[in-house]
């Protein structure tokens, strides 16, 4: 018996080792790669040079804008759908599962088309506009924002958290702002860093909809450059890793809560 | 409620447009033209090789990962080895898109690290030997690096829910451990690990930014279709981007939809 503990312990060596390189030597590369701009010796030069194209600091900026606009925007719109369907109508919670499923079921590339088709002619002219982009993300980070405000309302005895306010002559916007919301902090904002990280490293929309985003930024480089995309690439590896690091620490404060899936 | 409106705008109104407009002609009238467009060999072979890899990565994504599931739940690997997996997995599966295809590219490409390295080292041009990064195999082990992660964190909770009173309890009827694995564990994890899979079908099924910065957009795919339809570079024909897209809601609804149910049947056994 002991044996075999000992022989299966060594199989899962063999296929945690396995994995181990698969996945670290890619990441090893990167950061080989990044450092060889200069031949012959291993420097920063790539970052340096990527740190002082200008379009770096624009992209950055503008995805980070982007990002902030769909929290901002997705916190507005989903605490008080999400508190209400709660509080007074459990009823919707079938519609709502519905609903941020289906940003799996229509693929990006699928959901862009089919904003292109609607919003790239009148009544509705919305294509040229960074609402629409907005409105884009905001769907790609629904299912992530949307259960993670869901299991911190789970988490805290909401109805008599109303039933306190409203003996107190608090009015529903009152109520919304100054119980429910502080109440879920480490939800909302483990839900915020999701949204960051998709939107920081999105491709697909940002690229369709022709907006000078990051993630279209990367790519572009690729074409011209052959380091600094590798040093862009690690940049962008430590902004998923530091934003993964803070969810994680979050949602340890909120138990049941759903790893975040990819963005492809 | 702004929400409902919200979500109808941006997420149901596009996809019925697409789903009416699949069945439109350029006039408004109705049309099944678009959908016998689909049989085009182009649009077909992109159907099918999205499929292939899709396929190939969830099954190969899904056992590996499947593999080293099992190995920190129950292969007696330490506890805080488990813990450092579930974190990195949870980087790991969303890293994809650009960033993942520079890293393939610093490690197959042709001036890899690993390319390079098996030339000067073993004499081996594995360029020479005809692989390439750019092309399907090179594609599916890129989309493993996301396929593999999201197994893991997945099928762990299910691993975890085995309980050792039925290990126990086969192994006191006398069951070898491959008995057990036979008859109790592999019948309890199936529909958990078929879910999975077809999980990792659709997740690869719909990804279009690491195929178009692998490979610039010369794979054919087909949301790398849809993508040109957009940017219009070839037969720009919004018929047939309608149908494209049909094509793939089906073939995502049938996933989700599949792993709903499946994930149903485990969830009697395992909370």
């Amino acid at each position: 018996m002991l044996k075999k503990r000992a022989s299966g312990s060594a199989w899962s060596w063999l296929w945690f080792a396995l994995g181990a390189a698969y996945f670290i030597i890619p990441l090893y590369a990167t950061v080989d790669f990044s450092l060889r701009a200069k031949r012959g010796e291993l420097s920063l030069l790539a970052y340096a040079n990527v740190l002082k194209d200008p379009r770096f600091g624009e992209t950055f900026l503008f995805s980070a804008e982007m990002s902030l606009l769909t929290i901002v925007t997705g916190i507005i719109l989903i605490v008080p759908t999400a508190y209400w369907i709660h509080i007074r109508l459990p009823k919707l919670r079938p519609v709502m599962e519905f609903i941020t499923l289906l940003p799996f079921v229509v693929p990006a590339v699928v959901l862009v088309f089919g904003l292109i088709r609607i919003y790239s002619h009148p009544p509705f002219m919305l294509v040229s506009s960074p609402a629409l982009l907005v409105a884009a993300y905001l769907v790609l980070a629904l299912p992530y924002l949307y259960r993670s405000v869901d299991t911190g309302l789970r988490s805290i005895d909401i109805r008599s958290l109303t039933e306190a306010a409203q003996s107190l002559g608090a009015t529903w916007p009152t109520i919304i702002i100054r119980v429910i919301l502080p109440n879920l902090r480490a939800s909302i904002l483990s839900g915020a860093f999701v949204t960051f990280a998709i939107v920081m490293g999105e491709f697909t929309m940002a690229s369709l909809l022709v907006w000078p985003a990051f993630g279209p930024y990367m790519d572009l480089l690729s074409s011209s450059k052959i380091y600094e995309p590798s040093a862009l690439a690690v940049i962008s590896f430590a902004l998923t890793w530091g934003t993964t690091a803070a969810i994680q620490l979050l949602s340890r404060r909120i138990p049941g809560q759903a790893p975040m899936a990819g963005l492809k | 409620m702004p929400f409902l409106i919200f979500a109808f705008a941006f997420l149901i109104l596009p996809t019925l447009n697409i789903i009416i407009g699949s069945f439109q002609d350029a006039t408004g009238a109705f049309t099944l033209e678009n959908i016998s467009q689909l049989s085009q060999p182009i649009v077909l072979s992109a159907y099918l090789t999205s499929i292939e890899l899709s396929l190939v990565t969830a099954v190969a994504g899904g056992l590996f990962g499947f593999l080293i599931a099992y190995a920190i739940v129950l292969g007696g690997l330490p506890r805080w080895l488990q813990s450092a997996v579930i974190t990195f997995s949870g980087v790991a599966s969303n890293f994809a898109g650009v960033p993942l295809a520079f890293a393939f590219i610093s490690t197959l490409g042709r001036l890899g690290l690993v390319s390079v390295l098996l030339k000067s080292v073993f004499g081996i041009d594995i360029y020479q030997a005809g692989f390439s990064l750019y092309n399907f195999l090179g594609l599916s082990l890129t989309y493993i690096y996301f396929q593999i992660p999201l197994m893991i964190l997945i099928i762990t909770p299910a691993l975890e829910g085995l309980r050792s009173e039925w290990r126990e309890a086969a192994e006191n009827l006398g069951a070898t451990p491959l008995v057990y694995w036979q008859r109790v564990a592999l019948p309890i994890l199936l529909p958990n690990l078929l879910a999975t899979m077809v999980l990792l079908f659709g997740n690869a099924f719909g990804a279009y930014a690491t195929a178009y910065a692998l490979t610039g957009g010369t794979i054919n795919l087909v949301t790398i279709l849809i993508g040109n339809q957009i940017t219009g570079d070839v037969l720009n024909n919004p018929g047939l981007g309608n149908s494209l897209s049909l094509g793939m809601i089906v073939i995502m609804a049938l996933s989700i939809g599949g792993y709903t149910l499946l994930g149903q049947r485990t969830s009697r056994w395992i909370k």
